[in-house]
């Protein structure tokens, strides 16, 4: 697991640069998630254009990541394949998290 | 179509990643259309998690054996184990999770069996002389997306 992160004006861009987020490797993304955004934006969002599959227990890990960072920042995720997109719909997922198509789609919307 | 296969693996979370990912790439070559195997895919991989996390938990990792028959209107998968069996030998529930809460009070796992039950239209489970054998039907016609 590899998490890459950039600052821009407005969000905190980190990177999943892995095929996966299952079961393997939840507990190691929860913790690289809590060192990637101990100091940055109120804004983050996790781009997660490359990753292919994920599971119940990656879905828990992304969840963790966002009670991490607590109320008073805001965890935005984009880039979801058919796959992930299937899994944040089904567990209604879509109703705590905005959910963007495409890294660009969420950049271009300034929502702090 | 009418066909069927059986593979094995052992109960360890990277042998089971690889053992799903042959048996869906099998059901592809096989017709399977690719919503299906997504939804197969994400059915199957939380089944075998289950085997792999609470089956298998104390001993050393055992086999999971997995069976497939997919004809035109349906796909059957007995997932077979020989570990603990379920607790009081019946399925969770798998209700949906409460998602109205404050923050901090999101599930953060729990969400497996509600996500198998979503994507299959029948789960069977069967506990008898320290053989545990699960059994998932998906609908595969092609007229329904």
């Amino acid at each position: 697991m590899c998490l890459t992160s950039t600052m821009t004006d407005s969000a905190q861009i980190v990177t999943v640069n892995a095929e996966r987020i299952d079961a393997a490797i939840a507990i190691q993304f929860k913790e690289d998630m809590r060192s990637e955004t101990e100091n940055g934006a109120s804004r983050v969002i996790l781009d997660l254009s490359e990753v292919k599959f994920i599971d119940s227990s990656g879905l828990g890990a992304i969840v963790a990541a966002m009670k991490q960072l607590g109320s008073s920042r805001k965890l935005d995720l984009a880039g979801l394949s058919p796959m992930v997109d299937k899994v944040f719909r089904l567990t209604r997922m879509d109703t705590v998290f905005d959910l963007y198509a495409s890294l660009n789609e969420a950049t271009a919307v300034n929502n702090t | 179509m009418d066909d069927s296969f059986a593979c094995s693996f052992l109960a360890t979370e990277l042998d089971a990643r690889s053992g799903i990912g042959s048996v869906i790439e099998r059901l592809r070559a096989m017709g399977l259309p690719e919503v299906r195997a997504i939804e197969v895919q994400i059915a199957l991989a939380e089944a075998v998690n289950n085997v792999v996390e609470h089956a298998y938990t104390d001993a050393a990792p055992g086999d999971v054996r997995i069976r497939c028959n997919l004809d035109a209107d349906q796909l059957l998968i007995n997932i077979h184990d020989a570990g603990l069996p379920m607790p009081g030998a019946r399925l969770p529930e798998g209700k949906p999770a409460d998602l109205t809460v404050p923050l901090e009070e999101l599930p953060e796992g729990g969400y497996g069996w509600f996500l198998i039950r979503e994507l299959t239209s029948d789960v069977q489970y069967e506990s008898k002389s320290g053989n545990n054998q699960l059994s998932l039907r998906f609908e595969v016609s092609a007229t329904s997306t």
